[in-house]
């Protein structure tokens, strides 16, 4: 399983820092969340604000990439509106995260756990995970707060999978019984021995999560369930640009253009840390 | 050495829950202070089973059934889990076949050695680290400040047992078991670990109940050897008499099945056919189906009785 190695074999990060589809996925990412960080800095227009003489204006100098029906500028509405994407998608990553985590290492370790639990995963697990987040949104009521809520209702039942399936191959090894040898308890022994070894698949299922979570806030916002309008994100402003595909496509064009980005951004980070971190696949 | 008796196991019986067969059936055997005790026999003999049982570390799947494990004067059979579990690592403490697989890969092993002194003798952190760094050089690391900071993958096999033997000294523990501590490892660093664990028990007066199936393990350290065969206890006698004049015929089997090392070559001496499993025991004598002395008497279980000074041998063969 794993392999000895000597002292001067690269430490991990190092390895990630060779993996090309890591650095170009995290050189990528970086630059999406500074766009999305400096919003306010780098925007040349107000996002909300149109100019009604400029409605669905071509890219030109005034307006880098256009205007849509509104007058209102594309690329302002842009590095906002990944405020926001980015922003449902780090929500989404974090509760998907801790439910999920909560969720598998329980029915994992505590095995009189594991049916029901998995049992409700695999029924939630049933619906094609998009179907389910539309359903859940549908039900709640557009809001930022009830998207995050559906998305992380459809990403959590494989994440738990995930967890469940390190902690049951954990929980067996023999410094897990080393550790009950010097009296450490249950607790304990979940926390600090199991848990922090099943970290390495959490993380590249976490990467997974956020790209699918940006992906689907645009298939939401697109049907009318996500982040209720004026405020752009990259949903929304596809949505709002759906009636002049032909007339005006640069609305849809730059905003898909986006999350395309960041879902290859995430998708490399993910690979390149799933190359590291899984030792199976070590060379 | 024989001061008053570390540990007393007493009619230790342990059955599998589900079939009710019998594994373990009325082991019994001391460790006194500062001896170490030899626990051989084949695979499937009950010797794994025997430490856990000791540790209170059964598989779920098996349970106690009858018998006491006297520690220090309390008898663990008798206590809750809660309160076996609060005497491990500071009474007993055991270190395992698989020193790769035993230390917590993602943690340092300083930190590792660091846990057990801060939550076991309640050491502030900052004496807790310098009491691992003394242990790891105790244990024959070399710059052990250095090597407080390394993960178990960056130590080599014989290194990470050394880990394992500190980590399993810090809470110090008046019983050590060790559960085939060398068998994992090559020769040289065998030779080197059993080196520590000679040391350790002169320098310490450590209990030792050593588990292994290497002869030649047994004659380095063991000061007495408990024979187990099927779940029982085929002999104990000191190491010298058993090397000597071995009395049960599974003890002389084991014996004359080692390579010889002087002499002319010759062919190994095998112990035809195996260790009955769990269920299909015969009545009687375990050993009776292999054993080249079986007589009728051998079919109801021979007790375990006196061959010599400290030296018991259940056969009814031996007078």
């Amino acid at each position: 399983m794993m392999e000895p190695r000597d002292l001067a074999s690269p430490a991990p990060w190092r390895r990630l820092l060779a993996s090309r589809p890591f650095v170009i996925g995290g050189i990528l990412l970086v630059v999406l969340v500074l766009a999305a960080a400096l919003a306010p800095i780098l925007a040349p227009h107000d996002p909300l604000r149109g100019n009604f003489r400029l409605r669905l204006a071509p890219p030109g100098p005034l307006h880098w990439l256009g205007t849509d029906h509104f007058g209102r500028d594309i690329l302002s509405r842009l590095l906002f509106g990944a405020r926001l994407s980015l922003a449902i998608g780090a929500a989404t990553t974090l509760a998907s995260g801790l439910a999920g985590t909560l969720i598998g290492a329980s029915a994992g370790y505590f095995r009189r756990l594991d049916e029901p639990l998995m049992r409700l995963m695999d029924a939630l697990m049933a619906f094609p995970a998009i179907l389910l987040a539309m359903a859940v949104a549908a039900t709640l009521g557009a809001s930022v707060g009830n998207v995050i809520i559906a998305l992380a209702v459809a990403t959590t039942p494989h994440t738990s999978r995930v967890v469940r399936a390190s902690v049951l191959v954990v929980r067996e090894l023999e410094f897990v019984e080393a550790a009950r040898s010097i009296g450490a308890t249950e607790t304990r022994i979940l926390l600090r021995h199991v848990l922090l070894n099943c970290l390495g698949p959490l993380i590249v299922r976490l990467t997974y999560v956020f790209a699918i979570a940006v992906l689907a806030e645009a298939a939401l916002s697109y049907i009318g369930v996500g982040p209720p309008p004026p405020a752009p994100s990259f949903g929304n402003i596809i949505a709002g640009g759906r009636d002049f595909l032909v007339t005006a496509p640069w609305i849809t064009i730059a905003p898909g253009c986006a999350i395309i980005a960041i879902v290859l951004a995430l998708n490399l980070l993910g690979d390149g840390l799933r190359d590291v971190l899984d030792p199976r696949l070590r060379p | 050495m024989t001061t008053g008796p570390v540990l007393v196991v007493d009619g230790l019986t342990t059955e599998l829950r589900r079939t009710t067969a019998t594994i373990l059936e009325g082991v019994t055997f001391s460790i006194a202070e500062g001896e170490t005790v030899a626990v051989v026999g084949e695979s499937g003999s009950g010797k794994s089973m025997l430490a856990l049982a000791v540790m209170g570390l059964l598989p779920r799947a098996i349970r106690r059934t009858a018998g006491s494990i006297v520690l220090g004067g309390t008898d663990l059979a008798a206590l809750s889990a809660g309160e076996v579990r609060a005497r491990r690592g500071r009474d007993l403490a055991m270190i395992f076949q698989e020193p790769l697989s035993a230390l917590n890969p993602v943690m340092r092993v300083g930190t590792q050695i660091v846990e057990v002194l801060t939550r076991r003798r309640g050491l502030p952190s900052h004496a807790a680290r310098a009491e691992a760094i003394r242990l790891l050089g105790r244990v024959g690391i070399a710059r052990p400040a250095e090597r407080f900071r390394a993960f178990p993958h960056e130590l080599s096999g014989g290194m990470r047992q050394r880990v394992m033997i500190a980590a399993a000294l810090a809470a110090q523990p008046r019983l050590l078991i060790a559960d085939e501590p060398t068998t994992a490892l090559d020769v040289t660093v065998q030779a080197q670990i059993l080196d520590l664990l000679r040391d350790l028990k002169r320098d310490i007066g450590l209990a030792l109940m050593l588990i292994t199936h290497d002869l030649g393990v047994v004659a380095e350290l063991a000061d007495r050897v408990v024979v187990l065969y099927a779940g029982r206890v085929a002999e104990i006698a000191p190491a010298t008499t058993l090397f000597d004049s071995a009395r049960h015929p599974y003890s002389r089997a084991l014996l004359a099945s080692r390579p010889r090392a002087h002499g002319p070559r010759s062919a190994l001496v095998p112990i035809e056919g195996a260790v009955p499993t769990a269920g299909t025991m015969p009545a009687g004598c375990r050993f009776r189906p292999r054993c080249s002395l079986a007589t009728v008497s051998c079919a109801s279980p021979p007790p375990l009785h006196a061959a010599g000074p400290d030296h018991l041998v259940a056969c009814w063969a031996v007078q």
